[in-house]
């Protein structure tokens, strides 16, 4: 079932197709855990997932990333069998989850986006009842109940009803029932939405600990989780696959685009007369003023360096340059520019003309690029959106 | 095999549900209270009547137990089975739903059937219960009545209660499948079962074809019979496959679920 494999050596990937792209050479033993081809589902003339298709290896930790309503939640409730695909085919474990769910549901361990726990029920009761449903044998139950309450944590709390647990402890619940029966592959739903920073923490160590044994799909829309837990990302937008590599891959691709930043003491006006007369600017938006001084983003023309000229001009123009720093681009802008076709657009088509021209739509962007990556605040942003 | 442990594992967490909340013990209380006051207007009359003069020769028969307290007890246990019976369904789906443990359920190893069979057989063994502790009261009866009353019309009784609250509790369960809030399953199955026990209203010995339809879809009705001790199996067979048909939609109405989300 799981042919042309080499564990821990280069893979030799069954389709020619995927032999001319490079990015899937980097996966280790490669064994197809999860494929999904050309997976629709519609809802009437609305198509909630239209045509996505990837495969995951055995022991990878898949990022699976997407604005809200982009299908994440929907491709994933196909794959653990909760409600069918309108078209496609999808497999767990090599079982098709269409044909033979059964097998396909035992071998997925799965947390939905809310933790499905019976807040009327003690933890260990819960656990007893989902390894018994699980079919997890008789024998075994203790022991692998103790196993998921020690990974996830929950020792403390084991004999507390889950009503009068924190959220974060439910969050946790619910990750030792998705790992309860040792299943090969984990599917999680936003497994850190609503956790604080250090159950966030807590949540990435488990969560890249069970990766190796299990393959893990985990979906977020939380960029730094993505490329501190997983080996490869897909971005989805609007029901469609948009960019599919590892994260530092997609950084990459697009860090030609990264900015200048200024900080200057004039106003804004002053600083874009200043630097009207350098070549090869693109565009010029304003970030931002701070305590009298401006700091400004400069787009350079795609391979040109423009900081030499820019510190002159502003220098001729007898303004004081406060700072200059390179913005590479973080996974959020990545991230935005993949799922987002307008600005895309705008950073193609800007012509001259247009330079001082402030980017409306690129205002979101300022404010995560000001923040380190593990941002605390665009956490809370996003998980308000969900609720 | 695992069919069995599947709706075993089923059962367990509903009466974990339903004792690890008051509902069990509401459900126990009504039912156990109204028992008691229904038997003790019965016994009442039974005393009066055969305190009555006349009795023997030539006057009426003298009162029997059996007709006299056993048997209208039991049939006004019918209607409060009508009340007590959605408290122990309404939640039963609605509330997976309401809480997303729907979404577990439905991506286990289990199967749609398992998990309504279970959810049935969990919130009839508390009907059951019920039914079995109130059955006490009779007790007594037994120790000091004599003559002693017939035992069999009583459980033949208790089986017609057992198999009509069944019927209730199976076509509640469909009810609480199709909608996220308890309390829209609760109203809308206690209207329905009442609607269905004013059915019996219509069945007379005059009554027209159609109307004997509807009659005989009183799931009261069948009770008559089998709380006299006469055990019919056009009755047994009738409760059986309204059960079967309340189960049927319940599986149907679970399973589009998925389809429509």
């Amino acid at each position: 079932m799981f042919s042309g494999s080499v564990r821990g050596g280069w893979i030799q990937p069954k389709a020619p197709a995927r032999m001319a792209t490079p990015r899937f050479s980097r996966r280790k033993g490669f064994l197809r855990m999860i494929e999904v081809a050309d997976l629709r589902k519609s809802y009437g003339r609305f198509d909630a997932v239209s045509g996505v298709s990837f495969t995951v290896g055995r022991g990878e930790i898949l990022g699976f990333l997407g604005p809200n309503g982009a299908g994440k939640t929907t491709t994933m409730r196909i794959l653990t069998g909760y409600m069918p695909a309108t078209s496609g085919r999808a497999t767990v474990a090599g079982f098709d989850v269409f044909r033979s769910p059964m097998e396909a549901k035992r071998s997925v361990g799965y947390l939905p986006e809310t933790p499905p726990v019976y807040p009327d029920l003690d933890v260990t009761s819960y656990l007893d009842f989902c390894a018994r449903i699980k079919g997890v044998k008789s024998a075994d139950r203790k022991a692998r109940i103790d196993r998921a309450i020690e990974k996830a944590r929950l020792g403390e709390v084991r004999h507390k009803l889950i009503g009068r647990l924190s959220k974060g402890y439910r969050q946790r619940v619910g990750i030792a029932q998705a790992i309860l029966a040792d299943p090969p592959v984990l599917i999680l739903d936003e497994p850190t939405a609503g956790l604080d920073p250090q159950q966030i923490i807590e949540t990435r160590d488990l969560i890249k600990s069970l990766g190796g044994d299990h393959t893990v799909i985990l979906s977020t829309h939380i960029l730094p989780e993505v490329s501190m837990t997983c080996g490869r990302v897909v971005i989805i937008s609007k029901g469609r696959v948009v960019a599919e590599d590892t994260p530092e891959n997609l950084t990459a691709r697009l860090s030609s685009k990264g900015a200048l930043r200024l900080e200057v003491r004039a106003d804004t006006r002053e600083a874009f007369d200043a630097l009207r007369s350098v070549e090869g600017i693109v565009t010029v938006n304003p970030r931002g003023i701070a305590s009298g001084n401006t700091i400004l983003e400069l787009q350079a023309e795609e391979g040109r360096d423009i900081r030499a000229a820019a510190a002159r001009a502003i220098v001729a123009a007898n303004i004081d340059l406060l700072s200059m720093s390179q913005v590479s681009l973080s996974l959020e802008d990545v991230f935005l520019e993949l799922t987002t076709k307008d600005a895309t657009q705008v950073s193609d088509v800007a012509t001259r003309s247009e330079i001082f021209t402030p980017i409306v739509a690129s205002e979101p962007r300022a404010e995560s690029a000001d923040h380190a990556p593990e941002t605390p605040l665009a956490e809370s942003a996003d998980s308000k959106e969900t609720r | 095999m695992s069919t069995f442990t599947n709706i075993g594992a089923i059962v367990r967490k509903e009466w974990q549900h339903y004792f690890g909340s008051p509902i069990a013990y509401a459900a126990l209380f009504t039912w156990n209270a109204l028992f008691s006051v229904f038997f003790l207007f019965a016994l009442d009359y039974f005393l009066q009547a055969s305190l009555n003069p006349g009795g023997g020769m030539g006057g009426p028969p003298k009162p029997n137990i059996n007709e006299w307290i056993f048997r209208p007890t039991l049939m006004n246990m019918a209607v409060v089975a009508l009340f007590v019976t959605p408290m122990l369904t309404m939640r039963l789906f609605a509330e997976e739903q309401r809480q997303g443990t729907w979404e577990l359920l439905a991506t286990s190893p289990i199967t749609d059937w398992q998990i309504v069979l279970g959810k049935f057989f969990g919130a009839v063994s508390v009907y059951a219960m019920m039914i079995a502790t109130s059955l006490l009261n009779f007790v007594v009866i037994f120790a000091i009545a004599e003559p002693r009353p017939e035992w069999k019309p009583v459980l033949t009784g208790a089986l017609a209660l057992l198999l009509m609250g069944s019927c209730f509790i199976a076509l509640g369960g469909f009810l609480s499948s199709l909608t996220k809030n308890q309390i829209v399953a609760g109203i809308l199955s206690f209207c329905l079962f009442l609607a269905i026990w004013t059915l019996s209203w219509l069945d007379n010995p005059m009554a027209s074809g159609p109307v004997k339809v509807l009659a005989y879809l009183g799931v009261t009705t069948h009770m008559d019979d089998m709380v006299k001790g006469v055990l019919d199996t056009k009755d047994i067979i009738f409760y059986l496959s309204f059960i079967g048909f309340g189960l049927f939609l319940t599986q149907q109405s679970v399973e589009s679920r998925r389809w429509r989300e």
